[in-house]
This record gives structure tokens, sequence and C-alpha cells, in this order.
């Protein structure tokens, strides 16, 4: 019996919900687990560092790694699973394009250590000790990853060959891309692996959107009950939709919360906040500029709403006065 | 910051307005800064808030943004979505770090070649008091972090390849 193809998957800043996600898989990854063999899965199986190691280069099919890359660790092994991968896929919204902890790009590194391990209400640390590269105790020396300054996606540490796109992926995407992999039939390389649209494409409201929508005021989920049958943006809510790929099948929208953006962009947009910005604002009802400027301050936090995931991949990527 | 720093500008223009009006500022051979890169757009309206993103990472220290007056567009609305455009991004910019000033929008009219020179001429008075932007050596500074540990990297595959090249000779 000819040996089956060898699937790896590594997790680098995440929440654990891309390894749920394929959890998520339910039955069918009996299929998957039958046709492949998974090699390294640090969060499922006991495999260590120096296993990947001693595998030749080349020697695994694919790799999907999801989280974003925020310490020197990551960096070593995402670089480390790129030289022992055919193909490296981009599993997520945080290897995709940053993710929720590229919003810490808002911030220097000194700020979030600072806060996280001083002055956090729930922290106790009457020392003030902070994470060091380097500890020695004794004659012992012990040492840690480097915290980067820079939040990054994973395709500006390393060359990536697809994207799954999705916080997380839809169980659907992965069932189609390993499909797709074991067939050998994948698109061009540099792909987001989910369809080339605008959610709006597939969302269930989409013939309650007006033509013309108008915004008198933008209004936040918390405060209202949403209509569950009327477009979002009818009722003055902020959805992501119109500039984000599908492929999700309209999950939030169906639970009746707008979308988020998670997928990130369709292929024609650069940076999805600048584009979701450009939507809204057209749309705006007003031309007085006072009327203009209250309307547009019912959006409290325009960078952490508009790129909630995408901070890392757009084109300013990081608060630029940081160093 | 040097003497001799001259600031870049790409500036979006209308076709119907202020890209007339720069037109009549030059036959009329009036003087002003020439500090603007100019792009001629159909309508203010056309200026998609990723252009002026990208003008500022690719180098940009300020952009300027030329419109019809209000009630004037050609398109009828052109300018007002420009307008409110306008003012979230000027929140954007401010949120990510850049200085609000770097980033103008006025309304000139196609007779206004007098008003487009004190504009430019302001505006580039304006960036002189700030600092060079100069976001593409920003990046490059940002992602020498990465850069050193992926020449270890290559250097410490270099020596295990040597050395098995060596055990097995």
């Amino acid at each position: 019996m000819p040996e089956k193809p060898k699937i790896a998957f590594y997790w680098c800043a995440s929440c654990g919900g891309c390894e749920e996600s394929v959890v998520d898989l339910a039955e069918s990854i009996l299929d998957v687990a039958g046709a492949v063999d998974i090699v390294f899965w640090p969060v499922a199986m006991d495999f260590k560092v120096s296993d990947v190691e001693a595998m030749p280069d080349q020697s695994i099919l694919a790799t999907m790694i999801n989280g974003a890359i925020r310490t020197s660790e990551q960096e070593e092994m995402a670089r480390l699973l790129r030289r022992k991968s055919q193909y490296i896929i981009a599993y997520g919204s945080c290897a995709h394009l940053g993710g929720i902890p590229a919003l810490a790009n808002q911030f220097s590194r000194e700020q979030i250590l600072e806060y996280v391990y001083k002055q956090a209400p729930s922290v106790t640390n009457p020392e003030g000790v902070t994470p060091q590269p380097r500890f020695s105790d004794n004659g012992h020396e012990v040492t840690l990853p480097e915290f980067r300054n820079v939040v990054r996606a994973l395709d500006q540490v390393i060359e990536v060959d697809y994207y799954l796109p999705g916080c997380a992926p839809s169980p659907k995407l992965l069932a189609q891309a390993v499909g797709a992999l074991l067939k050998g039939e994948l698109p061009p390389k540099g792909s987001v692996l989910a369809p080339d649209v605008a959610l709006c494409d597939e969302c269930p409201r989409k013939e309650s959107k007006p033509t013309e929508v108008s915004f008198k005021e933008f209004k936040r989920p918390h405060e209202v009950i949403a209509d569950p049958n009327l477009c979002f943006l009818a009722q003055g809510l902020i959805c992501m939709g119109p500039a984000t790929r599908s492929g999700c099948g309209a999950a939030c929208i169906t639970g009746n919360m707008p979308c988020t953006g998670c997928y990130g962009p369709p292929s024609r947009v650069r940076d999805q906040g600048a584009k979701i910005l450009s939507s809204l604002c057209a749309n705006v009802a007003a031309e007085d500029e006072a009327e203009i400027e209250k309307i547009l301050s019912t959006i409290p936090d325009p960078v952490g709403t508009f790129y909630r995931y995408s901070l890392a991949r757009s084109l300013l990527r990081r608060r630029v006065d940081l160093k | 910051m040097s003497e001799t720093y001259e600031p870049k500008i790409v500036a979006f223009f209308c076709n119907w307005c202020t890209y007339a009006a720069a037109d009549l500022a030059g036959v009329s051979r009036m003087k002003y800064a020439p500090n603007l890169r100019t792009i001629r757009v159909m309508c203010s309206g056309r200026v998609d808030p990723q252009f002026v993103l990208e003008a500022f990472a690719r180098g940009a220290d300020g952009v300027l943004i030329g419109g019809c007056h209000p009630g004037d567009c050609h398109y009828i609305s052109g300018n007002y979505k420009c307008l409110r455009r306008f003012k979230l991004l000027k929140r954007v910019v401010e949120q990510m770090g850049i200085e609000p000033d770097r980033l103008r929008l006025e309304w000139i009219s196609a007779s206004e070649g007098d008003k487009l020179r004190q504009v430019v001429n302001e505006f580039v008075a304006k960036l002189r008091e700030l600092p060079p932007l100069n976001l593409p050596q920003r990046f490059v500074e940002w992602d020498k972090e990465v850069a050193e540990l992926h020449n270890m990297v290559a250097a410490a595959e270099e020596q295990q390849k040597s050395e098995e090249v060596t055990s097995h000779a």
C-alpha cells in the first residue's frame, strides 16, 4: 500500500478556535484521518519539534498554520514547517490577515507588557516582574522566546501557498481544501480558498437591502434588538458584508448578528477597512458638515471596527509612530 | 530634520474643478511650491480611501484632495461622498498615528487658480513643520527583527548541511 500523504497542523498567536474547527469536521474527520497521516499537531497529539526537524525537507504534503506571528519561536516554527512542507496553508483570520491579535498593532510592546503584567485590574504583581528573554538563577539560565514589536500575518514571515479564511474557517471550506489537496486540483498559488464575492451575495437578507442605504446614525449591536429579516445596513447597524468575502454561509447573519469581516476582503480589495469606510460614508444621509460629523461620531472606534481582523495586512499595518 | 526636506504631496484633483484650476494656475504663470504629484480623477467621489492610505504607505508626506464646491459637483453628489469619507478617514489616520494635518480636502473651482496656489503653498509650509513621514523606511525598520532571525536560521541550516556533507564524505 502506498504511503498516505502527510498533513500537519500548527498554531501560533491564536485562541484555539481554529483547532476546534478541525474537530468540527465531526464524522468526516474520520475520512480525512483515513486518507492522510497527521504527522504533527501539538494541540491533539504528542510530537516534538525534534520529530519535525528529523523529517526530510518537503516530506509533509501540507501544513495548516493558524494564528498570527508575534514571537521569535512562532517565526522559527513557521520557517521550519515551511522547509518541511510542500504547501503552507494560512489557516484562519489570524494567519491570513493578522486577526484579533493584530489589533495590538495599535500599541507598543512596552505598553502591552506594562498593562498586561502590571496595570490590568486582575493582576497582582507587587515586584513588577515582566517576561525576560533570559533569566539566570544560581548559575542556571532559562530563556523565553522574544516578544516582537509587530504582530504579523503568516505571509509577512514565510511564503504562503494558500489561505483558508475565517474566524474560524468553516468545516465545509476545510473539507473542500483537503479534498482539492488530495486530488491535486489546486487553484493558482496565493489563492484564498473561498468564493471571490462579497458576503452580501450569499446573505439570506439580500432581498431586503435597499438600493439606497441612508444612515442617519450608526447603532451598535448591543443597543438594539435587530429585526431578524431586514438587511443590517438598512437598520443602521454596521455590517462588514459588502467588504468581506463570502464562504461562511452567512453564519453570523443567521444568528442575527452583523458581519464583522473575519473572511477578509475579496481579491480586488487591498484594504478591507478603507473599503468599508468608503462604502458606509458614501451612504451617510447628511450633506452638511456638522451633521456629517454628528452621524460619524456614532462610530466610536473606526480602526477596531473596520480592521477587526485585517490590521496586520492593511496598507498601514500598524500605528506608524511606534518604534 | 534637515534644511533641505521637501515634503512629497500626492494630490487627487477632480477633472471638472480643481484639475482645471491647476491648469489655469499654469497658463496664468502663477508660481507655487513644486511639491505636488497630481493625479487627475473624474470626481473627488472617485477618491477611494485606499488611494490615500496607499499614497502614505508608499512615501507621501501629505495627501491633498481637490473637488468642486458643495452643490457644484458634475455628478451631483460625488463631492459630498468625498467629504464624508474624508471626515472619517481623518479619524482613522489619526488613530493609526499619522498627524491629521497631513490629509487635506479643499473645494477649488475651475476659476480659482489663485486659491490653488495659496492652498498648495500653505500645505507645503504646514508639512515642513512636521518631520518627514517616510513610511517605506519605517516598514523596513519594523521588519529588521524578522530579518535577524531569518539570517540566523539560514546560517544554522547552512552549517548543518555542510556538516552532513563532511560526515558523509
